[in-house]
């Protein structure tokens, strides 16, 4: 078994929350992991990405080759679309809808969402909007999680221990708001 | 025992650690920041009194680690690869005077430049001081390297450079942790003038140094970071070095079909590269950066015509490598892709955070300007490089460490005048100072704008060595008592901003203008924690 990711979004947006999250619950279950992180410039409001493998054997290589990532996970509608070379002819998109406007020449979002309709397994949901309504805007990551959970080779109760621990630090109510968030994320969607 | 998956960063530091490491001397830059950052976060190394500091510079941390290493213990000085350029100096003449305590240069490449000015490749340096590097290829090297590079370092006496790069210092797997060593005890070395290069003792040195290389490719031809591995189709082999070999061995999942030998060991293993061009119809070399092994092997001008590699356009020229141009340069048609980026994705480049100080400094400074005529301000290395981007471009020069401030007299001695220098305050710290001494001693017409966020920003935050003492540093280097002033880069201060910067425009002297206003990030986490 492998299973290849590409997770983006905009600098600031909490990819990494996500990395984290799927890492402690596949090393807790006992999958081999690597995953690549952006540091540095691109962390200020630039395009960032992380790509994460998951294998119960070895892994290789720690970047993803063209064509082979098997889920394309996005916090933002257009940084999707940067990393589609990556994706598999079956690959899955889990990708948030809201666009993040902090450029000048951001393109119309219609257009975006036309390109995005266009692949063969892709799911837009509005994860922004759905933390939002949870009072819980910064939780827009672990709304997108849930949604990708569907797909992802890991058990939804381990996801959510893996958030537990993640998020242990900041007290139980900030855990209990993250797992909601997930759980929503997670019923928003059907897997096709 | 939770599962250790730390960065190759956190790995090489955890290995320091764990292999008796004393002291870590480092200045910030991507992507070699983790490591320190990990070592002052570890309980483990405060429990042990490992000592860990950010220095002014590379220079003055690669002097204290060398001071630690004179006196018996074990050090890592940590650094980007533009830093090695800075502390060029006594990393060159380290490899005369040689070590006592186990000595790590720790260099973190930066190859397609996510976040540098350019993408030198510091296994040069190496070859330059004559000294064994190590290019660890994954996480559990990175780890092993410390182990071994200590081990080694001692036993010839030599600083030993691990060269890390950007996808092996940020990228995550599980690594085995060994049973820790022990800390050296102080003691100084037998011979109390090894450390002092004068000609007639560096001459002396530098033949110990050339003697040594033998016994250098003697360890390589024996490391267990190079490994040939013996394969039946010898109608090619390669050479994989540092993380490339897993971009190499990605594409043949069920073993590679032909002879190659993986390189984390520098100088060359002259006997292992020997056999594998010996055997092969075809040699493709595959290094992360520039073409050094490549280019050795081609020997011009006695070269084979059997060398593929980055000089041919097997590879491209520059820029890093990853599995998709290995597999191009294999033949392999497998590893494609589908689906092309729409037109309609535009880029997107980092910028200034939403009410970043910098952004109000550029707006007034801006303004002030407007009477000049463009091109005239010289810029430095930071969040605040940002400026050269739309919608402030307000800015004309990046180019190294303390550059804006020496650049700005340069200009003004050829007629540009008034000139501007604006350097964050930990870059002043590190090279702005001294250049700032040569401007006030040529009493040049010069405004030096300092902009204090009050920490080393670009880097997530660290601290910054000249904070509370930037006004008693320019004072104190000559700079005029009311020609040092401070402002506070808020909107509301903006008419006030201008009036500033316009009057030291004026002065046909060196001013020091000091905008200082906390970097918001640093703000906000101090407000979380």
């Amino acid at each position: 078994m492998k299973y290849d990711m590409i997770l983006a979004g905009v600098g600031g947006q909490g990819v990494l929350s996500i990395a984290a999250a799927i890492g402690l619950a596949a090393v807790d279950g006992g999958l081999h992991l690597k995953q690549s992180e952006v540091h540095g410039m691109s962390q200020r409001g630039g395009a960032v990405q992380s790509h994460l493998r998951l294998a119960d054997r070895p892994i290789h290589s720690d970047l993803i080759s063209e064509g082979q990532a098997d889920m394309l996970l996005s916090l933002e509608p257009m940084e999707t679309l940067r990393y589609v070379p990556l994706l598999a002819p079956d690959g899955v998109i889990v990708a948030d809808c809201t666009p993040v406007l902090n450029i000048p020449d951001y393109p119309e979002v219609d257009a975006l969402l036309v390109a995005l309709r266009q692949f063969p397994r892709v799911h837009l949901l509005d994860a922004t909007a759905i933390a939002q309504e949870l009072r819980n805007a910064r939780a827009s990551n672990m709304v997108l999680l849930g949604a990708a959970s569907l797909f992802l080779p890991l058990e939804a109760s381990a996801l959510e221990a893996a958030i537990a621990q993640l998020f242990g630090r900041k007290g139980e109510a900030v855990v209990g708001r993250n797992i909601e968030a997930f759980r929503a994320g997670r019923s928003v969607i059907q897997p096709v | 025992m939770t599962a250790f998956v730390p960065l190759g960063n956190e790995a090489l530091a955890q290995g320091a650690l764990d292999a008796g490491l004393s002291g870590v001397y480092a200045y910030p830059g991507t992507p070699s920041t983790e490591i320190t950052e990990y070592i002052q976060r570890s309980p483990e190394a405060r429990t042990h009194g490992v000592m860990s500091a950010w220095t002014a510079n590379e220079k003055t941390a690669m002097e204290a680690g060398l001071g630690m290493s004179y006196a018996g213990k074990r050090a890592m000085v940590c650094m980007k690869h533009v830093g090695l350029n800075v502390a060029a100096d006594p990393f060159m003449n380290s490899a005369f005077t040689g070590v006592h305590g186990g000595l790590i240069y720790a260099i973190a490449d930066d190859p397609s430049m996510h976040s540098s000015q350019n993408e030198q490749d510091s296994r040069f340096f190496a070859k330059f001081a004559l000294i064994p590097a190590i290019e660890p290829s994954d996480q559990q090297e990175a780890y092993d390297a410390a182990f071994y590079a200590f081990a080694l370092s001692e036993k010839h006496e030599i600083p030993v450079m691990v060269r890390m790069t950007t996808r092996l210092s940020h990228s995550r797997a599980g690594v085995r942790r060994r049973e820790p060593l022990a800390q050296n005890a102080l003691n100084l070395p037998a011979n109390l003038m090894q450390f002092v290069l004068l000609p007639a003792i560096a001459r002396r040195k530098y033949a110990d140094l050339l003697a040594k290389q033998n016994e250098f490719v003697a360890d390589s031809e024996a490391s267990p970071f190079n490994r040939y591995e013996d394969r039946p189709d010898t109608s090619l082999g390669i050479i994989a070095c540092g993380i490339s070999y897993n971009y190499l061995m990605e594409n043949f999942p069920d073993g590679c079909p032909h002879p190659v030998l993986k390189i984390g060991q520098y100088p060359l293993p002259r006997a292992l590269v020997a056999r594998l061009v010996g055997v092969c119809d075809q040699v493709l070399v595959l290094e992360e950066g520039m073409p050094l092994v490549e280019e050795m092997l081609r020997g011009y001008p006695f070269d084979s015509g059997k060398v593929r590699g980055r000089l041919d356009g097997y590879l491209p020229r520059a820029g890093e490598l990853n599995p998709t141009l290995v597999a191009r340069a294999l033949g392999r048609e497998d590893s494609r892709s589908h689906f092309e980026v729409p037109s309609v994705v535009a880029g997107r480049p980092p910028q200034l955070c939403q009410g970043c100080p910098h952004a109000d400094t550029y707006r007034a400074l801006n303004e002030a300007l407007e009477d000049y005529s463009q091109g005239r301000v010289f810029s430095d290395i930071g969040c605040y490089t940002l400026g050269a981007l739309p919608p402030f471009n307000a800015i004309n020069s990046c180019v190294d460490m303390g550059a804006s401030v020496t650049m700005a007299k340069g200009a003004v001695d050829a007629g540009l005048t008034p000139a501007v220098a604006v350097i964050g305050d930990s870059t002043f710290s590190h090279s702005g100072m001294t250049g700032l001494l040569d401007a006030v001693n040529a009493r040049s017409a010069v405004t030096v704008i300092i902009v204090d966020n009050l920490t080393t920003a670009m880097t997530g935050g660290q601290e910054s060595a000249g904070q509370g003492h930037l006004e008693t540093i320019a004072r104190g280097l000559g700079v005029e008592e009311e020609h040092v002033r401070v402002i506070t880069p808020l909107p509301r201060q903006h008419d006030a901003n201008v009036r500033v910067f316009s009057e030291e425009l004026a002065y046909e002297g060196v001013s020091v203008i000091i905008a200082r206003r906390e970097c918001i990030e640093t703000a906000k986490r101090k407000r979380k924690a």
